[in-house]
């Protein structure tokens, strides 16, 4: 990594639905971070004050680029917002985005990706979605905003655990865990939590990709299993679970679930993820696919990110991204005593799982 | 060779501006410095100073700031507030006729008349960029999709010009027929205003973040490329069909300012390096003005008469470069 590029600004960015905590969060970061100081931007100053030196409000305005893609779509105001605080550079270290119960991450994120000016100045560190562990299922039921943001998310705060019960947060979290399998996700009452837990996460860094392994893949193949008693024997839409077909494997043919299994039977969800796994992969037909996949249905996904052991290459590749944005690198060579192994998740809405899967084998090397 | 007096600015610099035989520096920090004048410098904005034009008798500077104030800065140093939105971010300002002042901030611009009375204007998405025209009391507002014409004083319907995008820097040229915008997808789009027939220029690598007309309107040179762009605009069709000029092109760096000589045909290049030329338009002759050095250039203005050059860079250097014949 460049010099230049150790000296951009991290950028957290909050989202969360009305009322799940985010100003409780940010306030709680202002007050507890000593030594750091954030330019802090709002859409609107809202009931709860921020106490903060730099607080910037800007009213969400999403632009299409011009480039006849309509998901290549970036927040004009942040543009301009960062350009000006650029021009104050030495009076803060950090920047955190609050945004609408209602907006839209990926234009936020893709931000700090299509815009060169804005790349150059900032790196966008992770997303954070602060969850209503009380709301969120009947939020997920009536929106397609708060399933986009917890799709979106690296870390989610499941907030206000304690105005549910035991079996009611086992039931919210295996929702989230449908929707997106790798985030991190925390268990809070008034978002206690750790600040090092949201910021600083490198979420976005293809270097530390590998952080996330333990929640990347494990949790997806695992999922059912936490949330289906034995005797559970409700009616899986297996259109609804193409990403859970790996699942099988693991000894779960009928999904089914126990009398007491309380989480979502009707699954309201379009959002899904979708994660595969194999050996080494052809780099060509890979890239080919990738980018083809990217292209046609950049639009439904909304994450992607890979771990991927090409042919006769020593060392790992890994890659991110937003829509239609893809980012790849190598990152290391393969350890001796690692499994060489290549390894994909897409989290979209109405994506074909089967079809992608079926694609993935197909760059697997012979 | 050209002798250049150095200044040390306590922050970025956002602009440059000769107030008569006083240079000015407005810096993001929040104050304005000075060179040549009674005072070195004065504070103005306490959150930042975000955006400064000089009024158009050339004796003050206005800026816009972060807390919300619109102040008027004198070459003596002296400061008076025009106006304040407060917790407003002001980031776009400009001067008008009959010392009028224009600025905004999100989605509502004001104008400020000399009277001290204050017009609001809206738009549905935000504002971003103003100008007024050469003439007559009327504001050209770039946004998304395209320009909005408001007359201040009469009532009546704006005019729009529309083309998909996102404009942001506005210009018009001296002479009132043409305006131009500069656009998220680096380019510039333009407006003959006779037929609102549109007009493209394309080509740059980079975002255009700085623009001068050339004495009489000839040009319009542009920041952007690896070289300074010159539209040409003295035919009927402004530069359509026709090839720009490239001057001060340079392998390794981007143009990051440009400023037209006024009376000559010849105009001051600073780059991302730091570095400044003068080069002239006919032959493409340079003189390099200030060597390589503590950030991109980010402000350029030449005195009245053009034989003082006035610079600042981004990590807060600045100066006033003498040329001697």
């Amino acid at each position: 990594m460049s010099e230049a590029a150790e000296s951009r600004i991290p950028v957290t960015v909050l989202t969360g639905y009305l009322g799940a905590g985010k100003t409780t969060l940010l306030n709680r970061i202002l007050s507890e971070n000593h030594g750091t100081r954030y330019a802090v931007i709002v859409n609107e100053f809202g009931e709860i004050g921020i106490d903060n030196d730099l607080l910037v409000e800007s009213d969400e305005e999403v632009y299409e680029m011009n480039n006849g893609c309509i998901c290549c779509t970036v927040r004009g105001d942040l543009i301009r917002t960062v350009e000006n605080l650029m021009k104050r550079k030495g009076a803060f270290d950090a920047i955190i985005v609050e945004t609408t119960g209602v907006a839209d991450p990926a234009p936020v994120a893709q931000t700090f990706f299509m815009d060169d000016d804005v790349r150059n100045a900032a790196k966008l560190d992770a997303v954070v979605a602060v969850v209503d562990a009380r709301h969120v299922q009947q939020r997920l039921k009536d929106t397609k905003e708060a399933e986009d943001q917890i799709a979106f998310s690296d870390v989610i705060l499941l907030n206000k655990t304690d105005l549910v019960s035991a079996e009611e947060l086992t039931g919210v979290e295996a929702a989230i865990r449908k929707i997106n399998p790798y985030a991190k996700i925390h268990h809070t009452e008034r978002c206690q939590i750790e600040i090092a837990d949201v910021l600083d996460r490198g979420a976005f860094e293809l270097d530390r990709i590998l952080d996330l392994d333990p929640e990347f893949l494990k949790k997806a193949e695992h999922a059912h299993d936490h949330e289906c008693g034995p005797d559970c024997d409700h009616d899986h839409d297996h259109h609804h679970h193409h990403g859970h077909d790996h699942t099988h494997d693991h000894g779960h043919p009928d999904h089914e679930c126990g009398p007491d299994c309380d989480h979502e039977h009707e699954n309201p969800h379009s959002v899904k993820s979708y994660a595969f796994k194999a050996g080494d992969l052809e780099a060509k037909v890979f890239f080919d696919w990738i980018n083809q996949v990217t292209q046609i249905q950049g639009p439904n996904i909304l994450r992607m990110k890979g771990i991927l052991a090409f042919k006769d290459d020593p060392q790992r590749y890994v890659v991110q991204g937003i829509h239609m944005i893809v980012e790849g690198n190598h990152q290391r060579d393969w350890r001796d005593d690692e499994k060489r192994e290549s390894r994909i998740v897409f989290i979209g809405r109405e994506l074909d799982g089967a079809a992608l899967k079926t694609a993935f084998e197909a760059c697997i090397a012979e | 060779m050209p002798v250049t007096a150095p200044l040390d600015i306590d922050g970025f610099v956002i602009s440059a501006h000769f107030l008569g035989d006083v240079a000015a520096f407005a810096s993001g920090e929040g104050s304005v410095f000075f060179a040549g004048g009674p005072e070195t410098q004065t504070p103005v904005h306490k959150n930042g100073l975000l955006c400064a034009t000089a009024t158009l008798d050339g004796k003050s500077l206005i800026t816009g700031g972060g807390d919300g104030r619109i102040c008027k800065v004198n070459a003596d140093g002296s400061v008076e507030e025009l106006a304040e939105q407060p917790r407003k971010w002001i980031d776009i300002i400009a001067a008008g006729p009959q010392d009028s002042v224009a600025y905004a901030s999100g989605r509502t611009a004001w104008v400020r008349l000399k009277s001290g009375e204050i017009k609001e204007f809206q738009l549905p998405r935000a504002f971003s960029g103003l100008a007024f025209a050469p003439k007559g009391m009327r504001l050209a507002a770039s946004r998304y999709d395209g320009v909005t014409l408001f007359w201040v004083n009469a009532a009546g319907d704006p005019q729009e010009l529309s083309w998909k995008g996102a404009h942001s820097l506005i210009s018009y040229s001296p002479d009132g027929k043409y305006l131009v915008t500069s656009m998220q997808e680096n380019a510039l789009h333009g407006w003959r205003l006779a037929d609102s027939q549109d007009m493209r220029m394309t080509g740059y690598p980079g975002k255009v973040k700085s623009v001068s007309w050339s004495a009489k309107g000839k040009y319009l040179a542009t920041s952007g490329a690896q070289a300074a762009i010159l539209w040409p605009f003295m035919g009927k069709s402004g530069p359509m069909g026709q090839a720009p000029l490239e001057l001060g092109v340079r392998g390794d760096s981007m143009v990051t300012a440009v400023c037209c000589h006024p009376q000559e045909d010849m105009l001051a290049i600073g780059y991302q390096d730091g570095m400044v030329m003068a080069v002239r338009f006919h032959d493409n002759a340079e003189v390099l003005l200030r060597r390589p050095g503590a950030g991109p250039v980010s402000a350029l203005a030449w005195d009245k008469k053009g034989s003082r050059l006035a610079f600042g860079t981004e990590e807060g250097a600045a100066g006033v470069i003498t040329l001697v014949d």
